[in-house]
């Protein structure tokens, strides 16, 4: 038996998990249109692949993982692209974002499906599949699994850890995941410890699902994969607080679980690769829980893109007084209203509500510092401190109080007496948080880039003034070196004149005037007569005064 | 008593050497406050301040010539930083400072583009693409939005455009809902 330790806090709010659990999974029909989002995981976008009016199959890929922090996208079923666009997401924003949207033929026809043994595969080659294949983290987080699996195995994990703890009440998709297809689960652990090479294998399940216990522990008898029936107690599932229940490790403020030698994954990412891996077939379904204000509340295996409208009448359609959604649990999930969302990789659940299940909140007292919230929080946090210093935009004091350890399990806001939105506070101050972060990163670039300009300026400057320097320099040099030829000595600019005039005495000699050649004799005669004129006069003049220098100028005119 | 005196000069003698030492060896170079100023500016360098940039803005409040609340890009949330660091009061926008804009990046209709190059020459962080008698074009990454390229243009081809929302650049908002007064 192993020992199990406690994370700090945790509450126990009603389960609510009976309603789903009772009936098995049902395969959803393929709907006549799905929508699917180019972004469902953590990371950038993927980069589409398909056009508009192009014919695809099931499984064809959609959309190309782009850059290190992403997955593929893949068609759930075959039919035709109407287009790749914009359209509302499953994203507290509410704004819309690229997506493609496919018109099912019905015909359901699967694309080429290639199945490999992954022992005999490389571990990189095997991490690009799973990438290309869509495979990433669905407890919730979406992290795309090559990059977390992206570790040097053996040495750096001593024990892989799979989440099948499910703690968010009224969730039963994992549940009955391990329930109906544990030796599925087991195949694709089995890939993960071929990745991971981890010393020792642990499944984590809360103890308010005996069956998944029992059917897990059926499954991994003599593989070495120990199965663990942990407390219930919210939020097991969140990672650090399983890691820390299972091994008794406690993952570094700000650190990941490869820090103390873990890796977790979850069940149904489990089951995902072992889809891909040994059937060929990615990412491109998952099971959906159901429930709240329905008739029937049960798990569907619903194809990615299946709006959440369409899962809500399989189960019998929204009971009478049922308005707006849940995607996920209660306590994290996300508060939507609009039906024609579609089911993405991190949906598990889809809870109608109803006032009579989640009656509106009563209106929130000011904080009267009871520390109730301090108690509950499961990563040691001081939420009555956060909510001071969100509340006064106090941003650079609430990194102190370690926010982004917060895991946004909304613990606090279920304890807390005065009925404060805690956790909407510390989004908030998350994402003011990572803003600056952005834009501080732009400002460094901005800052570079001017200075660099500022820089390149003041150079050009210099080196025009250099050469100017370098050409007067150049000048004197040429005076001083050539005293022999006679040149003038006294300043530059005499020297340069003198020069200017040389030229000019040049030129003057070298162009003879037009009307001079082909000249009769007669002419020839006259010049000649001129000629002497102009020599007496010259004469004339160098013999008298120059006062008369008049009469040659007479004799000219 | 000579000893206890010896034994304190001594003393008082070494300190100095070693204040004196240190005042040489690690003296900072150029004006840390002033950096520290920049480090907060958002870089944009538009001269809205009434500076030619942000470095000379920090250079000014450094030296104690330009309130803090001259700088429109930096938002209030600016303001409030400066006044944190400088440990003065905040000051909210007023006087002759416009508030802040929403983040906007330059477009040239390059249709209209005439290729004389003035814009490229006012832009301060080398945003704008192009050469002479030839269409120019905006790098929309390193566009801070200043708008000093939009004046010099004599074709009137270039406009700001706003940053639209997208979910990657979403914020949560600030929480509003109505708080009880206890009676
Ligand atoms: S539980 Fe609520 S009232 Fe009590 S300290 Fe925390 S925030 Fe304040
Ligand atoms: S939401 Fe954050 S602060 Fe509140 S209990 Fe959970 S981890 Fe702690
Ligand atoms: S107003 Fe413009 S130039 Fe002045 S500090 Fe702010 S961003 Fe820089
Ligand atoms: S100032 Fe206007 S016309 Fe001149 S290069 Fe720039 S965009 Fe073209």
């Amino acid at each position: 038996m192993k020992t199990l330790h406690h994370f700090h806090g945790g509450v126990h709010p009603e389960q609510h998990k009976l309603e789903s659990s009772a009936l098995p999974s049902v395969c959803a029909p393929v709907p006549q249109r799905l929508i699917l989002p180019l972004q469902q995981h953590l990371g950038t976008r993927a980069k589409a692949v398909v056009r508009a009016g192009d014919k695809v199959l099931k499984g064809q890929l959609l959309a190309r993982a782009a850059g290190a922090m992403s997955a593929a996208i893949h068609a759930p079923t075959s039919g035709t692209v109407l287009s790749v666009d914009f359209h509302a997401l499953p994203h507290p924003s509410g704004l819309p974002d690229l997506c493609a949207i496919i018109e099912a033929d019905g015909e359901d026809l699967w694309a080429e499906r290639a199945p490999c043994d992954f022992r005999a595969a490389d571990r990189a080659e095997l991490r690009a599949k799973l990438r290309d294949g869509g495979i990433v983290g669905l407890g919730g987080a979406t992290f795309p699994a090559h990059l977390k699996f992206d570790c040097k195995p053996a040495r750096e994990i001593r024990t892989l850890v799979l989440n099948g703890a499910e703690c968010e009440p009224w969730i039963t998709s994992d549940d009955r995941l391990m329930r109906e297809r544990a030796a599925e689960i087991v195949r694709g652990i089995e890939i993960l410890r071929y990745l991971a090479s981890p010393g020792e294998t642990l499944v984590g399940i809360e103890d308010n699902k005996p069956q998944a216990v029992t059917a897990m522990r059926q499954a991994c008898a003599n593989t070495g994969i120990e199965v663990v029936a942990v407390p219930t107690l919210y939020p097991t599932g969140g990672e650090k607080q399983l890691i820390k229940v299972l091994t008794g490790k406690e993952v570094p403020s700000g650190g990941y679980p490869l820090h103390v030698g873990v890796l977790c994954s979850n069940v149904a990412t489990a089951y995902a690769a072992h889809r891909l891996i040994n059937c060929g077939e990615p990412m491109i379904s998952r099971l959906v829980t159901v429930t709240g204000s329905v008739r029937t509340p049960q798990n569907f295996e619903a194809l990615l893109g299946t709006p959440i409208e369409e899962l809500v009448k399989l189960a019998g359609g929204a009971l009478p007084g049922s308005a707006g959604y849940i995607l996920g649990g209660p306590m994290m999930g996300l508060h939507v209203s609009n039906g024609w969302l579609p089911v993405v990789k991190s949906t598990n659940c889809v809870i109608v509500k109803s006032p009579q299940l989640f009656p509106p909140l009563p209106p929130a007292l000011p904080c009267i510092r009871c520390t109730r919230c301090a108690d509950a929080c499961p990563a040691d946090l001081q939420p009555q401190e956060l909510y001071w210093f969100a509340k006064s935009r106090n941003f650079d004091k609430i990194k102190n109080y370690h926010l982004f350890d917060c895991i946004e399990c909304g613990a606090c806001n279920y304890v807390c007496p005065s009925h404060i939105p805690l956790v909407q506070y510390f989004r908030f101050a998350k994402s003011e948080l990572r803003a600056l972060e952005h834009e501080s990163a732009a400002a460094a670039l901005a800052r570079e880039r001017y200075e660099y300009r500022q820089m390149r300026i003041e150079r050009d400057k210099q080196e025009k003034a250099e050469k100017l320097a370098q050409k007067e320099k150049a000048a004197l040099a040429a005076r001083q070196s050539a005293p022999a030829t006679g040149v003038s000595q006294d300043g530059s600019a005499q020297a340069r004149i003198q020069a200017a005039l040389e030229r000019a005495r040049e030129q003057a000699a070298a162009v003879k005037p037009k009307n001079m050649d082909s000249l009769t004799s007669q002419q020839q005669a006259e010049i000649a007569e001129i000629e002497a004129r102009r020599a007496k006069a010259r004469e004339l003049a160098q013999g008298q005064a120059s006062g008369k220098t008049e009469q040659a100028t007479d004799e000219h005119g | 008593m000579l000893t206890a005196l010896l034994v304190m000069s001594a003393i008082a003698l070494a300190l100095g050497a070693a204040l004196g030492y240190s005042a040489i060896k690690l003296k900072v170079e150029g004006n840390p406050l002033a950096d520290k100023i920049d480090a907060i500016l958002p870089q944009t360098q538009c001269g809205q301040c009434g500076y030619p940039g942000c470095k000379p803005y920090a250079a000014a409040i450094a030296a104690g010539e330009a309130d803090i609340n001259r700088c429109p890009p930096g938002g209030e949330e600016g303001i409030r930083r400066l006044a944190d660091l400088l440990g003065v009061e905040f000051k909210p926008f007023g006087g002759e400072t416009a508030g802040p804009k929403a983040r906007a990046v330059a477009f040239i209709d390059e249709n209209a583009c005439i290729g004389c190059t003035l814009c490229i020459q006012a832009c301060p962080v080398d945003a704008i693409a192009g050469a002479s008698k030839q269409m120019h074009t905006v790098i929309t990454q390193e566009c801070t939005g200043c708008e000093l390229c939009v004046a010099p243009c004599p074709v009137n081809c270039i406009s700001m455009v706003p940053l639209p929302q997208t979910p990657q650049t979403w914020k949560w908002q600030y929480p509003v809902y109505a708080l009880v007064p206890v009676k």
